[in-house]
């Protein structure tokens, strides 16, 4: 889309970085922000996915072999908020942090003071919510939905639990704030918005659905908070509360909130797919009109979480028609991805297999979204392991490919190091592979009846639970080597070029150098 | 670039949008009431939880439609609480009564207050109490047990592919509720 004159950028190797810990404490450099979180949300990976694992180890056979029951359950519960707030959302704010100023030609991030808080916030939450686990009563073990009345009969996890959730929704606020102010008012001279590449785009219209709905997540959990601590009643049929009001609430932030996990992404596939296939994106304007559509639609289809709670029929028939509308312009996006690669003169890089496999198993994830969608249909699934296929589909072939084929995609920019491409690989296909044996056969399971957040199972299910558990720790132990190539590529490597790939390099951040200076853009660059 | 006075600005705005989004969410409250009325669901509407003034018997002989009854306690143990019969087998138009038994196990002496629902909650229109120990809350003495009634009908515009209502009550303690919040 655009391109630049680099002469602003060129000169700043030898500008100077404040050093010691205090550049991490009180950094304001986007660059730095952008790593923190990228950092931290890897660590968080690894801390999800450790809890993960030992889900999968108790599922591997069936009846109760290491936890009780409500361990297993506080394992279920954390392993979600830590894997939605602390990994997928701070990833992509790392990714935002970035590459948005070098996308649009901006120095740096609009609030730079503000993006140090939103980072900070962040490892004391998940402290806290880690932390609930050596509380009397164990960690939060009613689900991430925190449904009520189940999740206020928890011990003192709960308000620890409550106030993490206001920590990470608060920073993710600012981080959101911070998003649009960048691009609002930091574009190069000449970027129009319908010249913003479609990663800082995917991101604006995030950034509006993150402020349009974390706070009332924020909400949400304050009513639990004071039904629980101060005599209201919400949510009490006692005082004449609805619990069912807590899931409308919830998945009014609930929906929208999963479109924050994966608009994002499509946003990092969206430049990964032209690069490799050496062809301009095919309809740009496509792309960001169904954006935005997505974006307006995640609104009105909430209540598909909730068609078993007593809807009346006209409810269902409108929540299953707006959410079937949902793949309309879902459709375009794939559609407009598969038609870019065509006749394109395609290599297979790291991001680009990454990418590739974000496209054909989200769309997988996509399809079970869509028998979902079917409310008699989902009066069986509701509640099975066919859900839990369902949204891991789209989340990690989905939004976490995503991650990795945009790091896989910026890390010479950012590092000034090519990586190793033969251990990328090995990474690729074992994730992939291991992804399908992982989460594949949980379609079987939920059609056939197994319920999802329960520590045992019917010994009928007990083979397809062995694969998806040999799956799991496949997939988990392939991860520590996505952790070796970044290590090496930031220890040293081959020297990056600053276009870094051999394909079509249209945005900015390919005019500065690699590694990208601590200080680029400066001077603002021309767009022609 | 922008002056950063129009960050200011914007981010303002943002944080304006953020608050408001904030009260939105509680704004869903009384909004939820009312949808739930507009659209004739959610339980607490059409007289399941208020007398009718009167009721004109017509009944509807050759019709007939099965009513449970659910009884159950939040809280395990304190409370023994069960309907009589499970179910009966009712025509739409005539009056009925049924009993439920209560006994407080609290220990101490408490106000409870049973919480009706009804499903489909489609019917809850159509199925009518002129008594009911729901509608107000009980006083219960330490370890006392009492009989408590509710007379009902079901109106006999009952739509006609219902042919089973659910009545579920959940018995509450009103102090303990009031002081825990659970
Ligand atoms: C074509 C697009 C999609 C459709 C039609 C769709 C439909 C649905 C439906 C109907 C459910 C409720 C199932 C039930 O509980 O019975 C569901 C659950 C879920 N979906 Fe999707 N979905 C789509 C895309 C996505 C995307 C892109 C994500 C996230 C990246 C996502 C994440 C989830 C999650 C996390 C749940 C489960 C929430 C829970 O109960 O814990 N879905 N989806
Ligand atoms: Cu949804």
């Amino acid at each position: 889309m655009a391109h630049a004159d680099t002469h602003a950028a060129d000169h700043h190797d030898h500008d100077h970085k404040p050093s010691g810990i205090g550049r991490w404490l009180f950094a304001t450099n986007h660059k730095d922000i952008g790593t923190m979180y990228m950092v931290f949300a890897l660590i968080m990976f690894f801390v999800g996915g450790a809890m993960a694992l030992l889900i999968r180890l108790e599922l591997f056979k069936p009846g109760m072999q290491f936890f009780d029951p409500g361990f297993y359950n506080s394992l279920v519960t954390s392993h979600a908020l830590v894997m939605i707030f602390g990994g997928v959302m701070p990833a992509f704010v790392g990714l935002a942090n970035w590459m948005i100023p070098l996308q649009i030609g901006a120095p740096d991030m609009a609030l730079p003071r503000m993006n140090n808080y939103s980072f900070w916030i962040l490892p004391f939450a998940f402290t806290l919510l880690i932390s609930s686990f050596f509380t009397a009563g164990g960690g939060p073990a009613g689900g991430w939905t925190l449904y009520p009345p189940l999740s206020l009969q928890a011990g003192d996890s709960f308000p620890l639990t409550i106030f993490a959730i206001h920590m990470m929704g608060a920073s993710s606020i600012m981080g959101a704030i911070n998003v649009i102010v960048t691009i609002m008012n930091m574009r190069a001279p000449g970027m129009t918005l319908l010249k913003l590449p479609l990663f800082c785009w995917t991101w604006l219209i995030t950034a509006y659905l993150l402020i349009a709905v974390m706070p009332v997540l924020a909400g949400a959990v304050t009513m639990l908070l004071t039904d629980h601590y101060f005599g209201t009643s919400f949510f009490n049929p006692a005082g004449g509360g609805d619990p069912v009001m807590y899931q409308h609430i919830f998945w009014f932030f609930g929906h929208p909130e999963v479109y924050i996990l994966i608009l994002p992404a499509f946003g990092v596939v969206s430049e990964i797919i032209p690069t490799f296939s050496r062809k301009p994106l095919f309809g740009y304007d496509a792309m960001v009109y169904a954006t935005a559509s997505i974006a307006f639609l995640s609104f009105i289809v909430w209540a598909h979480h909730m068609f078993t709670v007593g809807m009346p029929l006209s409810g269902q028939m409108f929540f299953m028609m707006s959410t079937m509308l949902i793949a309309v312009p879902t459709g375009v996006k794939v559609f407009n991805w598969t038609t870019t690669m065509w006749r394109g003169s395609l290599s297979f890089e790291p991001p680009m297999l990454f990418a590739l496999a974000f496209l054909f198993l989200f769309t997988i994830g996509g399809f079970s979204g869509l028998m979902l969608a079917i409310a008699p249909a989902d009066f069986q699934y509701q509640d099975t392991y066919f859900v839990v296929a369902h949204f891991h589909y789209v989340l990690v072939p989905g939004a976490v490919f995503a991650i990795m084929a945009g790091v896989y995609y910026w890390l010479p920019k950012w590092t000034g190091h090519m990586y190793s491409m033969s251990l990328a690989k090995w990474h690729f296909w074992l994730s992939t592979v291991s992804v399908n044996i992982l989460f594949f056969p949980q379609h079987f399971l939920g059609l056939a009846g197994m319920p999802r957040r329960i520590p045992d199972y019917s010994t009928q299910f007990t083979d397809w639970n062995m694969v998806s558990s040999v799956g799991g720790f496949i997939f988990g132990f392939s991860q520590i080597l996505f952790v070796v190539v970044i290590w090496q590529c930031v220890r040293g490597g081959e020297k990056a070029t600053d276009k870094v790939w051999d394909g079509r390099m249209d945005g900015l951040e390919w005019t500065v150098s690699s590694p990208a200076p601590y200080h680029s853009f400066e001077t603002a660059p021309e767009i022609h | 670039m922008a002056a950063p006075g129009s960050h200011r600005a914007l981010t303002g705005r943002l944080l304006l949008f953020a608050a408001g989004s904030f009260a939105f969410g509680f704004a869903l409250v009384p909004l939820y009431s009312v949808l739930c009325k507009v659209w004739d669901t959610g339980n607490r509407w059409y007289g399941t939880q208020t007398a009718q003034a009167s009721v004109v018997e017509r009944p509807v002989v050759d019709r007939v439609v099965t009513v449970e009854f659910i009884a159950s306690v939040p809280h395990a143990g304190d409370w023994e609480f069960a309907p009589h019969v499970t179910s009966m087998q009712v025509h739409p138009g005539k009056l009925y009564s049924a009993e439920f038994h209560a006994k407080n196990l609290t220990g101490m002496a408490v106000v409870a207050q049973a919480v009706p629902s009804i499903a489909p909650t489609t019917v809850a229109r159509y199925f009518k109490k002129t008594e009911c120990f729901c509608f107000r809350p009980q006083n219960f003495a330490r370890d006392e047990s009492r009989e408590m009634p509710i007379r009902f009908i079901v109106d006999p515009d009952l739509p006609p592919d219902i042919d089973r209502i659910t009545l579920s009550y959940s018995f509450f303690d009103l102090p303990r509720t009031a002081a825990a919040g659970r």
